[in-house]
This record gives structure tokens, sequence and C-alpha cells, in this order.
């Protein structure tokens, strides 16, 4: 770990004129990641700004019907909420879904937003990664790739995001709020939220530096059944091959996004149309320009029989 | 103590606390975190300092330049230890590329440099200032590709391992049902909690090591070995281990780069090897290609038996050995069996728990399963019907104590075997398609010499010192527990102390010969003590009765405390007799398994063991070790693989996030059963281990069973679900 200076913020728009006023400055939060990434000096900031004070640990109701959860909301705390349970409940499904319950403590809602990939070439200083070290080559392309990205990838990276929970946010529309230097805010919808690797790679999602995520904005509820399928090599504590989110109306419309299989959550709204017609129709659509690799080619049929077995639990 | 007949009729016997459930005496001290393991050791010597350890980032070549400048001068930092400025160690026991020194690279993070500073955070920080440039040169790393042009490992005495009984290639060619299958299995490790840890500190030419390794004696010979120094000029410390599987066996670098950089300090040092190196640096279970030939009558009584196996190592040094437990299963008058050993660039491999059978049996005992479907058999009745009456692969040879057919019937029973359905992907469960598998397990039940010494207080308190280790097996408490019954006082009588090399040498944990020897040592030093009492007290101590902290006389009643403090010292060896006996443990493992039929997903639901190991020492202690067999071995069946990386040569996933080991949601019921059985052969006690034969057979029962649930078999190890998916039925037709 490099050294680093540190230094608790009073206000959203104090933290985010900190860190964009220094260019290796950081947000700290949970830290269930960043602390971990800095250990193996796979990220070396040299400022860490801390929001934990800030008071957005909040989940309220929103004036559209919906929720507003503040950016601090740890993991269980969001989970566990009886109108996120009630109303979201592919949320609280891939939330559980994800790390461990100590860790579920420990990590909050913006911080799982911005988990960076678990790719072993990013993981391994000494590997080439172009999202660790751009221009040093992808080691993962020609290499151990069963875990990632067989859709939405590069020549330059083909990286997954890892977690579940923005998954799950992603069939929701959710919308992420931040503040900027200045005070000034945005909302971006989840779908612009996390960008694919391109010739970029070392940009995981479209923030700009020093823009401080405040709150997530759920839209009100939908209804349908709801389910969230990770699919594992073993039956908790691991990354996802294959995930499926997913919204089921009874009339058999719906939304369905899929973790695990690019670098950022994996929606094709225009796919859905053919929901009705069954898993194999969407899933063709939805994975049409998938390139993967000899290790992975079989998360796309994995994807089309995750996503069958949630039809069927549907109608269960 | 010379054990040099079978044992007869005697004191364990009538036990009242040996074979007892008996909790672990060192519990509390690990569930209330007071156990203190070798990195916590912070009381043992002032003034510690912190090592952290560089790996080599390539698999093979040589350093061309190492500039440390920085590193030396970042804060905190005392010295850095440079592979360039020393010459190759030594080659201690068990280790084949100099674990630290010279210019020339072995394997992936092999030990390059060591930074040592005032605390661990700046020695981390420190060793990545330093700037290695190296001239890479290729290796070898695909097994696959090595395995053809790969040599007859060295057998017995140096001899081709290779054994041929009968004529297996005519049997085979005549036999009216045949089996011909290829096995992988892939590189494991041991992922142990606790990783690799060593404090080491120097006073004079005398140096301490309180570390974390399994084999105290052989540490100590094998640390002198590596340094050039004398073996009484070492000593070793490790009370308690927190897990080893074979990984422990052996000095690796931890303990070197301790007291090299201790000798360079001038302090005691420090140093765990951080996660991402346990798999590169240390050792490793190798990959296996296994071929089974097996050619049977229709009536399932087996003919010819091939069993031949391919690993590889550094040099083509010592593989992993699959075909070890084929001599000894079943019967066949025509046999072959061969090892072969390729020469890898890949990290070390070495023993993991049953080195060679743990593999071995993912093969043939899928092998037998694969035989019962083409004869139209019940696989438990294919094991009993080639149930043989002398040791197959060597028929002059007897057992000295077989039960696996009791243990194929009970288990049988108590698992409810009579429902599964012979034909595959019969029972559906909602989505989940349900099926059983069965499995025998063999595991060699060996003993080594092993010491103790005993020592009788004032006040009547028992206490044994001895080498012996407790990897988290429970040896405190089966040694505490054959001291308590020789000695004829209670366990809280009893004081056991371990893992000193000041104590007497034993036979250490490994190879499942821990729990035996130790506890036969233990015996023969409490026997050396009553003696000794009774020579002082002038009584026949063999003839007098120790219990309730008294002895009793045919004419007069002595309190053990009057006998005054008197310290004996004792070891057991084991005579020539045993050559005439196979004395091995046995297993039926059983195991049920629900695959989602959508989407592959695999989840063991309940596994059963049913053991022949004669006497269990502690039920309670033992039931732990078999379990916790049967989890790595499930593990091994379903998800753990070191995946290589043949370009850059190393193993890939090189943290627990990356190497997926079973968690509790993976394992829901596990029973266990012993026989009620006793092994006059193995050692007074009669008693065998059981902390191997549990990972013998019950990854094949999972396997076996994914197929009775699916109908897909893979012969592939691990078997996850993108080598079956495609054969289950597709989702349209579900």
């Amino acid at each position: 770990m490099k050294s680093f200076t540190y230094e608790r913020a009073t206000s959203p728009e104090q933290a985010a004129a900190i860190v964009a006023d220094r260019p290796g400055a950081k947000f700290l939060a949970g830290g269930t990641n960043l602390l971990d990434l800095m250990k193996l000096e796979i990220e070396t900031p040299t400022h860490l700004v801390d929001v934990q004070d800030l008071n957005l640990a909040r989940i309220d109701e929103d004036t559209n019907g919906g929720l507003r959860i503040g950016a601090l909301v740890s993991n269980t705390a969001l989970a566990a909420d009886d109108r996120v349970r009630r109303d979201y409940g592919v949320l609280t499904r891939a939330i559980v879904a994800g790390a461990s319950g100590q860790l579920r403590n420990k990590a909050t809602t913006a911080g799982n937003l911005l988990q960076r990939t678990r790719c072993p070439y990013f993981y391994d200083t000494n590997m080439p990664c172009n999202k660790r070290r751009p221009g040093s080559g992808c080691g993962a392309l020609a290499g151990y790739s069963r875990q990632l990205a067989v859709v939405g990838s590069s020549e330059q990276c083909i990286a997954t995001y890892p977690g579940d929970m923005a998954v799950a946010l992603r069939v929701l529309d959710a919308t992420v709020e931040t503040v900027k230097a200045g005070g000034k805010t945005r909302s971006i919808p989840i779908a612009e939220f996390h960008r694919l690797p391109g010739d970029e790679p070392q940009r995981d999602n479209t923030l700009e530096h020093g823009e401080l995520i405040t709150a997530v904005v759920l839209p009100k509820p939908i209804g349908g059944r709801h389910i969230y399928h990770k699919v594992r090599d073993r039956a908790s504590y691991a990354f996802a091959l294959v995930s499926v989110a997913a919204v089921i109306q009874k009339d058999g419309s719906g939304r369905v996004a899929f973790g695990g299989v690019a670098h950022k959550p994996w929606r094709v709204e225009a796919a859905e149309a053919a929901l009705h017609q069954g898993s194999s129709a969407l899933t063709s659509r939805v994975f049409a320009d998938a390139r993967p690799t000899e290790d992975n080619k079989f998360k796309i049929p994995l994807a089309k029989r995750t996503l069958a077995s949630v039809i069927a639990q549907t109608r269960a | 103590m010379e054990f040099n007949a079978p044992a007869g009729t005697n004191l364990f016997d009538r036990a009242k606390i040996v074979g007892h459930s008996t909790p672990r005496i060192d519990g509390p001290l690990k569930t209330t975190g007071t156990a203190p393991y070798a990195y916590e050791r912070h009381d043992v010597a002032p003034d510690q300092a912190y090592g952290y350890i560089v790996g080599s980032a390539i698999a093979k070549g040589r350093i061309v330049s190492m500039d440390v400048a920085d590193a030396r001068a970042a804060p905190g930092v005392i010295a850095v230890v440079a592979a360039p400025d020393y010459a190759p160690v030594g080659q201690g026991q068990g280790n084949i590329a100099p674990l630290f020194g010279g210019g020339e690279i072995a394997h992936y993070h092999q030990a390059i440099a060591c930074v040592v500073a005032e605390t661990f955070e700046q020695a981390r920080a420190a060793s990545s200032l330093i700037r290695t440039r190296y001239d890479r040169a290729p290796g070898m790393f695909d097994l696959a590709e090595a395995a053809p042009g790969a040599s007859l490992a060295k057998g017995r005495g140096g001899k081709p391992d290779l054994k041929t009984l009968g004529n297996f290639e005519a049997a085979f060619a005549a036999a009216p049902v045949k089996l011909d299958a290829k096995y992988t299995t892939p590189d494991e490790s041991h992922a142990m909690m606790e990783p690799h840890a060593t404090i080491a500190a120097w006073k004079g030419d005398q140096l301490t090591l309180w570390t974390s390794n399994q084999m105290i004696d052989w540490a100590k010979s094998s640390m002198a070995e590596i340094l050039g120094i004398k073996p009484e000029n070492v000593r070793v410390d490790s009370p308690f281990i927190g897990g080893g599987f074979g990984g422990k066996l052996f000095i690796r670098s931890d303990a070197v780069m301790a007291a090299l950089a201790a000798k360079a300090t001038g302090r005691p040092v420090k140093i765990a090897l951080q996660r991402p190196l346990v798999a590169n640096n240390t050792t490793h279970r190798h990959a296996t290609i296994q071929r089974l030939r097996i050619g049977a009558e229709r009536d399932g009584r087996i003919t010819a038996i091939a069993h031949e196996n391919w690993s590889g190592n550094i040099g083509g040094e010592k593989g992993e050995d699959g075909t070890l437990q084929t001599p000894k299963l079943y019967a066949g008058a025509n046999r072959l069996t061969a090892n072969y050993v390729a020469a890898l660039d890949l990290p070390e491999g070495n023993a993991m728990r049953a080195p060679g059978e743990a593999a071995g049996h993912l093969a043939l005992e899928v092998a037998m399963d694969e035989l019962a479907e083409r004869l139209g058999m019940d696989p438990i009745e294919l094991r009993i019907r080639n149930e043989p009456e002398t040791v197959p692969g060597n028929p002059g040879k007897k057992f000295s104590q077989r039960n696996l057919v009791r243990c194929l019937r009970q288990g049988a029973d108590l698992f409810g075997w009579s429902h599964r359905r012979s034909k595959p992907g019969q029972v559906r469960d909602g989505r989940w398609l349900v099926g059983m598998g069965v499995a025998a397990g063999y595991r060699g039940g060996p003993v080594q010499k092993s010491g103790a010494r005993v020592h009788m207080g004032n006040d009547g308190q028992i206490t044994v010192e001895t080498d012996m280790t407790d990897i988290g097996t429970g040896s405190y408490t089966i040694i505490a527990q054959t001291a308590a019954e020789t000695m004829g006082v209670s366990l809280d009588r009893v004081t056991v102390k371990l893992g000193d090399s000041r104590f007497p040498a034993s036979a250490g944990s490994g190879g499942q010969w821990g729990a035996a020897s130790s506890t036969a040592g233990a015996y023969a030093a409490c026997v050396s003590l009553r003696r000794a009492i009774g020579a002082k007290l002038g009584f026949d101590a063999d003839t007098a009765t120790f219990a309730e902290g008294k002895i009793h006389l045919s004419n007069r009643t002595i309190a053990l405390s009057d006998a005054g403090p008197m310290t004996a010292e004792d070891s057991i060896t084991f005579g020539e007799f045993k050559r005439d006996y196979d004395v091995g443990t046995y297993a039926a493992h059983f195991c049920e398994v629900a695959v989602e039929a959508y989407t592959g997903e695999c989840r063991v639901r309940r596994m059963l063991a049913v053991c022949d190991a004669g006497r269990i020492l502690n039920p309670l202690s033992a039931r732990s070790q078999v379990i916790g067999g049967m989890v790595m071995a499930a593990g091994a069946a379903l998800m753990e693989e070191l995946a290589v990386d043949k370009r850059f040569g190393f193993f890939v996933n090189h943290d627990l996030a990356g190497y997926e080991v079973p968690v509790h949601a993976d394992i829901p019921h596990q029973e266990v059963v012993f026989l009620d059985t006793q092994d006059p052969v193995s050692s007074p006690l009669k008693a065998k281990g059981v902390g191997e034969l549990g990972i013998c057979g019950p990854g094949a029962a999972v396997a076996n069973a994914l197929y009775n649930a699916t109908g897909v078999r893979v012969r592939n190890y691990p078997i996850t679900l993108d080598k079956y998916l495609e054969g289950l039925p597709e989702p349209e037709a579900i």
C-alpha cells in the first residue's frame, strides 16, 4: 500500500471539491473493495476523502412514488428495508446473493456500484492489464477467461462488472444522483452509469473525477414477480457465472437484465418484447453480438437456461 | 518399546477414556482466540521486525538485475535481503527448487527478496519499490502436452514404477465387458486458513523458529541442511497450526526468509506469506491424467485391470501417483499399474491430503461406476463381487483387517440406497434432478516411530511432551486420553505439550500416521514411567492396575502421587512382522446431489461415510477429520482447480476469491459411522488414522451421483456445470 493522506468530509459538495482538486484523490466509504485494492497497489490514491460522516444513510420516499436511497445506506439495510422487500424484491434478492453478511454490513449503496472487476489479471500486478495499466495489454483475452465478459467487450478488455445489486437496479430503471464540485447535481440513468471498456477500459463508469454519488432513486413500483437467479460454482460467496434479474408480469411481459456477462449489467430493452416467446427468443437477441472466448462461451447457453429457469419459477 | 507382534488383549480393551468422545482440550483456546499461532507470538522474542516476501514475476528464466536502493531508503526499512546477493540455499527435505538465492527462477512467485521493516505496512510498501529485470526463458506448463514424453517415476528402490501381475493385455482383450476411460484431475491448493508463517531469532549460532509446521523433526533437520548449520543449533516450535493438509510438511520460504532476514538484521523477524503467494510460492497437489482399463466377466468378476497415471513436476521429480489404491481395492488376476512424471515448470507439486489416493479415487471409483452400468449391475454389488481375500496386487500379502463389504452394506441401508434408480435422469424434485452415488475408499494405515516424555509431578499430575503436532486434528486430546488411560488418572490430570523440537521426536502429522503413531509413543513412554515407579516402589508395574489415581496391587494400594516426581522417556518402534500385512483403512461413501435442470447448478444434499479404521480413539474428533475430508473431496469433485495460464506459467486464481472451496451452504448434511473394529496389527491401541480416509472416495461418490441425476458423465475434474450443461434436457423440453 502506498502512503496516502486522509480527511473526513463534512458535506457532499465539500467532498466533491476536495477530490476534484486533487488528481490522486478518491472517496472512501465502506472500503470493502478499495482498501483491498490499495493493499495490492492496484489502486494507489494519494489522498482519501472519507464520506462516512455525510448524512446520506437514509431511505426516503420520493415525490415520484419511488424510493430515494442514500449513497451510504449499507447493503444490509437496503436489502432488509420493508419497502424494498415489498415493492422491489429483485433488489433485495440481488443484494443478499452477493458477498457475505459481514461485507454487506460494511458495503454501501454507492460503493457497490463502484466495485471493480474481479478479473485475475487485473488483480496480479505482474500481469498485463489495460484496466490497471493502460497500454500494457489484456492478459485475460488469450488467458484464463472463464469468469469474464462474453458481450460488449473489446480487444482491450474483457472484464466483467462483478456486482449483483446493479443488475437489479438496471431492471428497475434506477437513476444515480451525483454532486460535483461547486454543488452542481445530475441524474444518471443506471443504463448510462457503467460503460463498456472500448479503448478506455480503465474507466468503469461515466462519473467525472470528483463527482460524488449522493443517492440512487428507484421509480415507483411496477409490480410483477421479482426474481434474481445467480448461477455460480458454489452455493454462496462467489461471483456470478451468469445472473438474471427479472421482473415478470402476469401477462408474461417483463424486464430482464443479465449479470456476469459484460462490463456492465446487460439489458437490451428491445429484446424484451420477445420474452413471451420464451427464453431462447429473448437471449438470442440479447447475445446476438456476443464474442465469447473458448473458456466462457458456455455463458451464452447458460444465460438462456437461467432465464428459462426464472420463467419457470414465475409460473411455479 | 518395540511393537513386534499383533496386540493381544490389553488395557485399551477396557478403556474408560480412550475410545470415548472427548471435546478437544485445545478447543477453548481456539474458540476464544487465545491459542497463539506462529505470527501472533509477540512475546517469544523482543523487538520483532516484519518481513515481506517478494515473489518472482516470471515462471522461468533468470534475474538480470535487481535494484533495491529505493526500497532500502523507504520509511522504516531495516534491510532488503535480495536473491542475487545470496548463493542458492541448500535443499531441504521435500524441496526441489531452492527456496531462495541466486539468479535462476524455477517457478512463479519463487522468493526473490524479503524486505524487513519496523512495521508490516512499511515492509509491504517498500517491497513494491524493488525493480527487477528478468530474462524470461521458455517453459513447459501444459501437462497434457508433456505427458506423452513423460518417464516412469522412480518407484521403490529406484526401479521404474511399473507393476504387472499376470497378463493384463491378453486378459483385457479377452474380457467380454470392457471399460477404457481417461480422467483428469486439476492442480489443487491446500488453501488452509493460516498461511505459512514464521518468527525467526538467532542467539549466537542458535536459531529458533516459531513456525507453523506439521513435522518438527523434519523441519529441524531440513532447516539445518538449507542453511548449512548443525541440526542441534536449530529449535523449532509449532504448538498450534491453522491447517496444513500437507502444505506444511516441509520447510518453505517463510521460514528460510525469516531466518536469513533475522541474520541480516540482527533482530527477530516475522513473516507470513501473503495469500496470493500461497498458491504459487508453496506446494500444491499435482494435476493428473489417468487412464483406467478394466475387463470383466458378465457376472462382474474383474479379470483385468490397468491404471496408468501421468503428472508433472519441476525436473520430473516426485509426482502425484493416482494408482496407489488400485492394487489394494479389487480382485483381478491380471494387472498393470504405471506412474509417469513429466517435467513441468509450474510451482512445486507435493503432498496434499492423501497424496495419490485422493486423485486416484476420483478416477478408479468412477470407472467402477461406469463398469457397473455396462454390466447392468448395482455398483455396490460389483464392488462386493470383487472383494479380494488377499492384497490383489500382491497376493502373498494378507490384509490385517478389512471390512469394506460391511461398510458398503451398512451404508446402503443407512442411506436408503434401495431408492436409487439405476437408470440416470429419472428422479425429479421440482426443478431439480436428483441422483445418488457410491464409492469405496482405501487409504493405508501406516505408522512411524514416535517418541514421548512423560513426567509425573508430586501432585500426581501427568505431563506428556512430544514434538507431535496438532494441525487441527485433535492430537492434544487423543494423547491426553492415552496418557490418562495408561496412568489411570482422569483427563484433567494430564497436560500435553506438543510441537517443540526440544521434546522427543515423534511421527509428526502426515500420511494419516499421526494418531496411531503418536498415541503409541505416548503409551510407550507411560509404560516406561509405570515401570520406573514399580522399580522405585518395589512392584511389578505390568501386573499392577493403575486406576483412579492409584496403583492397585494384590496386597495394597498406593496413591500415584506417593511415587513422587518422576520422568520417563520412550518411543514406539514397529517390528518386521508388519511386513506380512497390508494395514489399511476403508470406507463406503455415499452422496445425494440435486442438479438444477435448467442451469445445471449442482448442490450436494447429503453425504454419508461408513468407515473401518480400527479403534477410533476419539469419535468426536475423528468424525471432524472425516467430515473435513468429505468437504474437501466435494470441493475437488465440483469446484477446486488451480487454473494454469500456459503462456505465463502460473496458477492464475491465487486467492480465496478465485480458488473456490466449499462454503457451509455447499455441505448441508453429513453423517459418519465408524464400525466397531480394532486392528491388532496396527498399534498397541489397535487404532489407525482417519485424517485422509475421509477424502478418499467421496469425490467420486459426488461425481457418480451427478451422473445418476443427469445422465451426463464428466471425466474432467472439477465437474463444473459448463462441462455438462449441453447434455441436460433442453429448456423447452422441461
